[in-house]
């Protein structure tokens, strides 16, 4: 029997030299590019010695507030690859028209609007809204670290891990030429043999399982571990609303790890779920995948809202108007998220009755938001407001949100909806709800919350030029796609033949290229930002004069967040504090009982990259043996019963008299 | 100058200068029933592809044709016995008893080994039959369903050996008992769901 061994595809699987695309010449610049960017990190790092630094102080560390950074930083980086992908498609579409075929052939095209979708959703707006949640949230409740602060590391690098296997689908194999949610049976192993889907669904499992871990996390935390006190009417806003989204996380991601999975039954082992043949029901994929799919979008919009109540409150210098109604909307809306998931495939055809109900569930949804918006409205109103980056990015969402949702309730609409299905206008939509929402929401939160993590602010005139080129360019961006999809053109088309329609196109190209200066502002204002920033320091740890507990010590924060545990009597916490004249403790500081950092989760991770990419060349043993390696790094993890330490009396002493010195110049100084 | 303890002007305490210890039990037994939940929910979903593709038979054979049930009876006695002995095992663990607990644990696991065992070769002649997952749509729910829920007890039972090892080196510390309480909910959990499938899956199936 051994003549018939192919000793190759034993240890290789289907992983030949045809896998590098070595005859795309874009794949090839990138790639080069990408090794030279990488070849020069790498190399400052160990020319400056950072690596021990790196290990010891941020991979292995399990402090919730440089995890929720690391998050931040990953979003960071995934959004500059889902934006080339963007700009890409933008400067295709432009010019592909009549004769001119434009730069991406379909087969790359298609792998493009899929990798920006998948990269977009799940590895820049899901890691962005898992960082602020991680950092933010124990700081507001009082708390020193998350309730599962080993699991936290983990998280993070599993999403890692999922980020990295989809980037490595760019320079090994293809990506999914399906759409961002890989709908059957064109993404069965019939009609998507290559190893796109593969990696599509391992990247996907891999980040998800870590999604899923942070949500039970945080969910534990929030319930279990806030300042004594402080009832759950008396939180801030936006751990109200990560509350409800990490439910939502927990109630939506197994529904998604489940569909996959049966998915990856049907390309692995041959199942008929979601075949053509032998029983299989494609719809059921779909009616899964949006199960799940609907709440994603609220897991992403609702701390985006949390960060926009904490904005305008502190930016407006008033207590948030109707704390309890924004609370209930909250609730309201994680509870309709799950009731509304087939109003994105009406043209299904399940009749008058469930559509219209689906509808209807829709509409309601909009009730709870708008009566959100007259919220921040009515804070504003009379407030004195400063005209800070974080309140611009606010007001700018209040603008543009409200355009999203109502083109969201006219989509809601069956009959219209069966016009506009997987047209231009729905591409415009969604767009708008996600970039003037979330991505508004989360630079809103990044610049407002920058001082807490790094001690120093963000450059203010950079940081309105970011905005006012993402405004900008936004509008011009997607206005365009709204009137072509009320002319019919439908999403991903790499070409068309109509020139009547080629304006709209160019002026979509030239707002994404506003968005592209946006970005790069953001990037300068980073750099800026380090360069000044002894002019930008913050030295009270409360920059804005705000009003949640984050802001009651030092920015940035000891690794033990508070020296004493707070007493909460108030919602505005801080605030109420600073009103009845709280004076800070100076002494009579006990050490503190901190969890010890560990390589476990990275370790874990890296096993799960090499697992995943075994899986999706169908190298067996590698497979095997990278899995084999997981569970045992994970059970000899739980043999070590020693995971805490004490920060001494001493230590705690020395840092807070540190920060005494420092109020004290401050003071002096203003 | 204050003292922590004093009040502050007119306005209560600020903060807190005794707290409690340590980060303790309630949050890893709240974490993990979070966790119980959404697996739960991860067998919604296969149940609900079963519901919906349970009579997909694409002209092969019906559960009627396939169900052993005299075996599957004996299959779940033995992980309705383990949940028994595993609540012995627990009640042992209350007493503060290392070896009892450790020999409720070895025959809870010895049980759910039996249960595997049985599932395994049931899966076998299924196969040998010419009736796989792959034969229809209806087969493909059966096996995942019943699958998983086998791979979910092969995981307990690792676990399970896990913690014998763990409680035979360190023995009854409040860690490791933490830790068989998280376990004994998995086992339960599982019971739970086996509950479902041997009434939604076998009994129905075989009423036709």
């Amino acid at each position: 029997m051994f003549e018939n061994l192919d000793l190759q595809k034993l240890v290789f699987g289907r992983l030949t030299l045809d896998a590098l695309p070595l005859h795309e010449p874009i794949l090839v610049i990138t790639f080069i590019v990408v090794a030279l960017g990488g070849i020069a990190v790498f190399g400052a790092i160990t020319y400056f010695r950072l690596w021990s630094y790196l290990w010891h102080e941020w991979f292995t560390s399990i402090d919730h507030k440089k995890i929720g950074v690391m998050y931040v930083v990953l979003a960071l980086i995934m959004l500059l690859r889902g934006f080339s992908d963007a700009i890409m498609m933008r400067a295709q579409q432009a010019i592909a028209f009549g004769a001119n075929e434009g730069y991406l052939p379909p087969h790359h095209y298609d792998q493009i609007f899929t990798a920006h979708g998948v990269i977009m959703i799940f590895f820049m707006a899901m890691p962005f809204v898992t960082g602020l949640m991680n950092f933010v949230v124990p700081l507001q409740i009082g708390a020193r670290d998350v309730a599962f602060p080993f699991l936290n590391n983990f998280s993070f690098w599993m999403t890692v891990s999922g980020a990295v296997v989809v980037m490595i689908s760019l320079f090994v194999g293809e990506f999914a030429r399906t759409g961002w949610l890989a709908y059957p049976p064109l993404s069965g192993i019939a009609y998507s043999p290559d190893p796109g889907v593969d990696y599509y669904i391992w990247g996907l499992q891999i980040a998800g399982i870590g999604t899923l871990l942070s949500g039970v996390n945080l969910v534990a935390t929030i319930i279990k571990m806030r300042a004594p006190g402080m009832k759950m009417m008396q939180m801030p806003v936006f751990t109200w609303t990560a509350l409800c989204t990490n439910i939502l996380i927990v109630a939506a991601f197994p529904v998604l790890t489940a569909v996959l999975a049966l998915l990856s039954l049907d390309r692995y082992v041959g199942t008929n779920f979601f075949t053509n043949d032998f029983g299989g029901n494609p719809m059921m994929y779909v009616n899964l995948i949006w199960i799940w799919g609907h709440p994603e979008v609220y897991i992403l919009i609702l701390p985006a809202f949390g960060i926009f109540s904490e904005v305008v409150a502190t930016f407006c210098g008033k207590r948030l108007f109707g704390y309890t109604s924004m609370v209930y909307a909250t609730v309201v809306i994680t509870i309709l998220s799950y009731l509304v998931w087939l109003h994105h495939f009406f043209t299904m055809g399940s009749g008058a009755s469930v559509n219209s109900f689906f509808g209807i569930t829709t509409m309601i949804i909009s009730i709870p938001t708008g009566a959100k918006m007259f919220n921040w409205l009515f804070t504003m109103y009379r407030g004195r407001i400063r005209f800070e980056v974080p309140m611009l990015w606010t007001m700018g969402f209040m603008v543009t949100f409200v355009i999203g949702g109502m083109t969201g309730v006219l989509l809601a609409v069956p009959p219209a909806d069966f016009v506009l299905h997987n047209s231009l206008f729905l591409i415009a939509h969604f767009h708008n709800v996600i970039i003037g929402g979330v991505v508004f929401g989360l630079f809103a939160g990044l610049t407002y919350w920058f001082p807490k993590a790094f001690g120093f602010k963000l450059d203010p005139f950079w940081g309105k030029m970011s905005f006012w080129f993402w405004l900008t360019g936004f509008y011009f961006a997607f206005m365009p796609l709204y009137v072509l999809g009320l002319m019919g053109v439908t999403r991903r088309l790499n070409h068309f033949d109509d020139p009547s329609l080629q304006i709209w196109f160019v002026l979509a190209a030239f707002g994404a290229v506003l968005i592209a200066l946006g970005i790069l502002s953001f990037i300068v204002q980073l750099v800026v930002s380090f360069m000044r920033r002894e002019q930008l320091r913050d030295w009270t740890g409360d920059p804005w004069d705000a009003r949640t507990l984050e802001w009651s010590t030092s920015s940035p924060p000891p690794a033990y967040n508070f020296a004493f545990t707070p007493l909460v009597h108030d919602g505005d916490a801080w605030w109420d504090m600073k009103k009845r004249g709280y004076v800070r403790p100076v002494d009579g500081f006990k050490s503190i009982h901190m969890p010890k950092n560990t390589g476990t989760g990275i370790i874990i991770a890296g096993l799960g990259v090499a697992f995943a990419f075994a899986m999706i060349w169908y190298i067996w043993w590698l497979a095997a043996i990278s899995f084999a390696g997981m569970l045992a790094v994970a059970i000899g993890h739980t043999f070590n019963y020693k995971r805490d330490y004490h920060i001494p009396a001493e230590t705690v002493t020395k840092a807070e008299d540190e920060r005494s010195r420092l109020l004290a110049q401050a003071g002096a100084a203003s | 100058m204050t003292t922590p303890t004093e009040h502050t002007a007119d306005g209560p305490v600020r903060f807190l200068v005794e707290e409690e210890h340590e980060h303790s039990g309630g949050s890893t037994m709240l974490g993990f029933w979070i966790y119980l939940m959404s697996d739960c929910l991860i067998f919604a979903v296969l149940f609900a592809c079963y519901g919906v593709l349970g009579r997909s038979y694409a002209a092969g054979p019906s559960p009627m044709d396939l169900f052993d049930l005299p075996l599957v009876a004996v299959n779940t006695s033995m992980l309705l016995l383990s949940s028994i002995t595993c609540g012995f095992a627990m009640l042992e663990m209350e007493r503060g008893r290392r070896g009892a607990t450790l020999a409720w644990l070895v025959v809870t696991a010895l049980f759910g080994m039996a249960f595997v065992g049985l599932e395994l070769s049931e899966f076998a002649h299924l196969i040998s039959e010419g009736a796989g997952p792959q034969r229809s749509a209806f087969l493909s729910a059966f096996f995942t369903l019943v699958g998983t829920h086998g791979l979910h007890v092969t995981v307990g039972i690792v676990w399970m050996v896990t913690m014998m090892v763990q409680v035979a080196r360190h023995g009854l510390i409040p860690d490791n008992k933490r830790r068989l309480m998280c376990l004994s909910l998995f086992w339960h959990f599982l019971d739970v769901i086996w509950i479902g499938v041997f009434t939604f899956v076998y009994l129905m199936g075989v009423l036709g």
